[in-house]
């Protein structure tokens, strides 16, 4: 087990240094120098542009400034916001729970419905039960999210007028910042209206950042379940007169869990591709409406900070999938 | 061929050819044909986009901004799906929108499968520290949500059409090096490739002519996924002002336009995303079904 762990968390050691690498390539890769951008549209005298650019340390040679660059990483200075000016490992750590919330509950909401309609697909295989949940969730899974979420909006914001557009929670609640998960923290407030209200405003992102792992969860779990229902084991729990509830939860389902785990896992990159597009939609104010903003405003270190950030959660949550899957399955751990 | 000449000279019932045998396991999925019938269609209306569009995609009807759909009240035959606001006709948009996407999704999949392919055999066949190379660089891009990737690729290049197209191909890379590469190191130890080398046949040519051929089902089936994903992340970036620029008529860029009139006129919201969901839904159709009759042993 301990070689497995280490021989699986070495394996990141060179993945997180081409994070770095990309990171710092992104900066010298953009048209157009680094003082130039920060200057903006205004041109610049030339000893004015060589006083900054050894101020920056950017008459360096490449190697030494990425180096360097490296060591302020490690310390955890990421720079700062070129609109803002505020330190970038700051904001992504204000802004991060928002997404976090707000992945926690499309994940969970995926999970919940997309495992028992998967179950219920292989168990009631070819019939209008299967097919329809094996057609909803293609369709899911070929939905422009950006676009699922507007007509969300358009429906249950705009026709009924049941939840809100926007933001996380009514302007009128000034909730102190305890978690910044704005369900803990309004709870923590004890203010139940506040509660409510941040409730409402995380149901439409939920759905629309869920639907896609929902499609994929389901699917997942469908093929898993109809794998094991083949195996002798099922059978020989059917011939012991068990109830049908307790060969199909206990027996089958825990066996067809491991893959599904791995998928639910591995949705995390995909979940914060389709973060950045649901918070841009719903002004959710977490990091991908930020690393959005980033862009279109030419914030460099906004980008490169945030770029280097999302990585660096994405390779942790991998491994950490990894490493269960292997505590799990002892197959793997051996492999 | 020789065979089934043979078979006739005996009097039995010839063994379906290849493609016959492809297409028999093909068809059996009615959605992978609902797939295949709906891409037909899009090339078709690709191809003849200036032909089918009643009007010209940018023309601007300027007393016609927003009419609603044909059906609608205040709807105006002229115009099936309705105006945009400044005017223009939402189904010519729509029907040059087919062209772009179609074309967004083959350039972005050219690039990346070929580059992907080329990759991927050298990691496999090379293996060493060429391959570890390649592979951690996979591993990086991988590590970053896809559209991510796209947004960085995209804030180094400059948004627009073209760059959004490298930025797809580029993230979709990774998954075609890795194909490649798992199906070279299965290939690479069976007889026919020894007995080839032994016959004297170069690496460049056991890669290419020996082996290729022989992993191109799984690389099929993902270039078709591919096509999909590489729509939807056209839209994504068009949607958000990253992909191409107004007035061209790309379905993302066309719904980022019209995002402030949603309350007045859904219409200019609902079609142009409509029109994406059905396009990577069919691609979507096409990539099972042709996984399932390609590889029998995925077949579940």
């Amino acid at each position: 087990m301990l070689a497995f762990l280490f021989r699986r968390v070495s394996l990141i050691v060179p993945t997180f240094i081409g994070v770095t690498l990309l990171a710092f390539a992104l900066i010298h890769l953009i048209p157009g120098d680094p003082v130039e951008n920060i200057s903006g549209e205004r041109g610049m005298d030339p000893a004015r542009r060589e006083r900054l650019l050894r101020e920056f340390g950017l008459d360096r040679p490449l190697p030494v400034q990425y180096v360097d660059y490296v060591a302020n990483v490690l310390k955890g200075d990421l720079g700062t916001s070129l609109t803002t000016h505020e330190p970038v490992l700051d904001e992504f750590t204000t802004l991060f729970p928002a997404t976090v919330e707000l992945a926690f509950f499309a994940m969970l909401l995926a999970t919940i419905v997309g495992l028992p309609a998967g179950i219920i697909a292989a168990l009631k295989r070819n019939t209008v039960a299967d097919y329809a949940v094996m057609g909803v969730s293609l369709t899911g899974y070929s939905m422009p999210i950006f676009w699922w979420a507007l007509l969300l909006i358009l429906f249950f914001s705009v026709q009924l007028g049941w939840t809100p557009v926007s933001g996380r929670i009514a302007v009128e609640y000034d909730v102190p910042a305890l978690t910044g998960f704005m369900l803990i923290d309004t709870l923590r407030a004890g203010d139940a209206s506040a509660f409510r209200s941040a409730l409402s405003h995380l149901i439409l992102p939920s759905i629309a950042l869920g639907t896609i792992p929902l499609a994929v969860i389901a699917r997942m779990t469908r093929s898993a379940m109809l794998e094991v229902l083949r195996e002798d084991y099922m059978r020989t729990a059917r011939a012991k007169g068990l109830p049908q509830w307790r060969v199909v939860l206990v027996h089958a389902l825990r066996n067809a869990l491991i893959p599904v785990i791995t998928v639910i896992g591995l949705q995390v990159g995909l979940l914060l591709s389709g973060a950045i597009l649901t918070e841009t939609i719903f002004s959710w104010p977490g990091v991908g409406n930020w690393l959005v903003h980033g862009v279109q405003s030419r914030d460099y270190p906004v980008v490169q900070g945030g770029i280097l950030l999302v990585a660096t959660i994405v390779i942790t949550v991998n491994l950490i999938v990894d490493l269960t899957y292997g505590v799990v399955n002892p197959r793997i751990r051996h492999a | 061929m020789p065979e089934i000449a043979f078979t006739a000279a005996l009097g039995e019932t010839p063994a379906p050819g290849p493609l016959r045998e492809f297409w028999n396991a093909y068809a059996q999925s009615r959605g992978a044909l609902i797939g295949l019938a709906l891409i037909v269609l899009l090339i078709l209306l690709a191809i003849f986009a200036d032909v089918v569009s009643p009007h010209p995609p940018n023309e601007q009807y300027r007393e016609f901004t927003l009419t609603p759909p044909a059906w609608d009240a205040g709807g105006n035959t002229r115009f099936l799906l309705g105006t945009d606001p400044v005017g223009r006709d939402m189904l010519s948009r729509l029907i040059h929108g087919t062209r772009l996407s179609l074309l967004i999704g083959l350039i972005s999949v050219a690039i990346s499968l070929s580059a992907g392919t080329i990759l991927g055999m050298i990691a496999g066949y090379v293996r060493g520290l060429t391959e570890t190379v390649i592979m951690r660089l996979m591993d990086v891009m991988l590590s970053l949500p896809s559209l991510l990737l796209a947004i960085a690729v995209v804030a180094i290049l400059g948004p627009g059409l073209i760059n959004a197209m490298y930025a797809i191909a580029i993230v979709l890379l990774p998954h075609y090096v890795r194909l490649a590469r798992a199906a070279v190191i299965a290939e690479a130890g069976r007889e026919y490739v020894a007995s080839s080398r032994i016959a004297g046949a170069g690496p460049l040519r056991l890669m290419f002519n020996t082996i290729l051929p022989n992993c191109t089902a799984p690389l099929i089936v993902q270039a078709t996924l591919g096509f999909s994903s590489a729509i939807l992340d056209a839209a994504a970036l068009g949607f958000l002002g990253l992909g191409a620029q107004p007035p061209t008529p790309e379905w993302g860029s066309m719904l980022a336009g019209a995002l402030e009139f949603i309350q007045r006129a859904s219409w200019v919201v609902t079609f142009p995303g409509l029109a994406i969901l059905i396009t990577v839904l069919a691609f979507n159709l096409m990539g099972d079904g042709l996984r399932d009759a390609l590889d029998p042993k995925l077949k579940r």
